[in-house]
């Protein structure tokens, strides 16, 4: 029991983590025939709070309000995943950890890395940059290509969707470009 | 909180192509439950959110270090977790069809088709760019802010002001 328990404090191995997770899919439509996506509720939030007439938010989001409940979720299920493996290192890989060192990230002591995202830094071109510009193209981006990893790249593919197989594709892409092209002068400011 | 409830669908829309149009373009959104049912059925939502969100922390996918990995084809870690996961729901979306599994009010699943259209690339393309920088998608934003990160608030806030002027840009946009 005492070594279960141990276990569980580890980071999870992805043959465990992912399999659960893909069963979040069946998961959300045996509970209610929904399907299973996140950034919906990003729209959802905007229809809420700060539709100005905008026909893309005009609906009634009260009917998805179930995506509202499932968000807030995680953000507590975030918190009470403190509860078990607080203060455990995060792994990361040798070359990666090398070439952070170089631009003075050396904290690895928490999965958002401190000296990259804090508040001080916020008001810096490069926490700027990091957390508000990558922030506005995470939402831009989701919502104009129709969702994002969980909506297109697991919800879809599981339902063999082209379009989601299209769009996981320049997700990818996307992200190779920017971590390996550009980010690195971003970190250098 | 009788606001919340669900409503029925035969509702009328103020506009219902323009609704209709919307909703097929977006990921989620376009499963229309016809049972009405009092808010608090959504707190099953809540639970299943809280299992997912400690699932995206201790497997790590909510760590900015492993979406760098994933990146820079420095660990298998996320591929196994993004792969292994997609092969379990295509395997229980399969299961569900086949044997016409229902949900737990004895309603019949609906899956829809999604139709191509030029916003999976550009938009796709954005959100990879955004994807590198924050080293989250939605989810792990609002997992990242569970955990204590609290400056992840202003990404997140930032993600909100994105899709809204994706919405306001929408009609002069490529689709």
């Amino acid at each position: 029991m005492e070594s279960l328990f141990d276990a569980l404090r580890q980071p999870w191995p992805w043959y465990v983590a992912g399999p659960l997770i893909g069963l979040t899919v069946p998961l959300l439509l045996i509970l209610g025939n929904k399907s299973f996506g996140i950034s919906s509720s990003l729209r959802h939030i905007c229809a809420a709070c700060i539709p100005a007439n905008i026909p893309f938010f005009r609906y009634e989001w009260r009917r998805e309000a179930w995506n509202l409940f499932f968000v807030g979720g995680i953000f507590v299920g975030g918190f009470l995943s403190v509860f078990i493996g607080a203060n455990e290192p995060v792994s990361v890989d040798e070359n990666l950890r090398r070439e952070l060192a170089v631009y003075g990230v050396t904290d690895l002591s928490s999965l958002v890395p401190a000296d990259l995202f804090n508040f001080d830094s916020l008001f810096t071109l490069k926490g700027f940059l990091l957390m508000v510009v990558g922030g506005f193209l995470v939402g831009f981006g989701t919502r104009y290509a129709g969702g994002c990893t969980s909506g297109h790249a697991i919800m879809g593919l599981s339902n063999l969707q082209l379009p989601s197989l299209i769009a996981t594709c320049c997700f990818m892409a996307g992200g190779f470009v920017m971590a390996n092209f550009i980010l690195p002068y971003i970190l250098a400011l | 909180m009788s606001s919340i409830e669900t409503k029925p669908v035969e509702q009328p829309l103020e506009d219902e192509n323009m609704d209709f149009e919307v909703r097929s373009l977006d990921a989620v959104c376009v499963n229309e439950s016809s049972l009405t049912h009092p808010w608090w059925y959504n707190l099953k939502y809540l639970v299943a959110g809280v299992i997912f969100g400690i699932l995206l922390v201790k497997s790590e996918v909510i760590s900015w270090f492993r979406i760098q990995e994933m990146f820079r084809l420095q660990s298998f870690h996320m591929y196994g977790v993004i792969g292994s996961a997609v092969m379990v729901g295509a395997l229980s979306v399969w299961l569900i069809k086949r044997f016409d599994i229902r949900t737990i009010h004895g309603e019949k699943i609906s899956f829809q088709k999604k139709k191509f259209n030029k916003g999976n690339v550009y938009g796709g393309l954005v959100f990879g760019f955004g994807w590198a920088l924050t080293g989250a998608c939605p989810g792990p934003l609002f997992a990242q802010i569970g955990t204590g990160a609290v400056v992840i608030s202003v990404t997140l806030l930032s993600a909100i002001v994105g899709t809204w002027v994706y919405g306001y840009l929408r009609p002069r946009l490529p689709h």
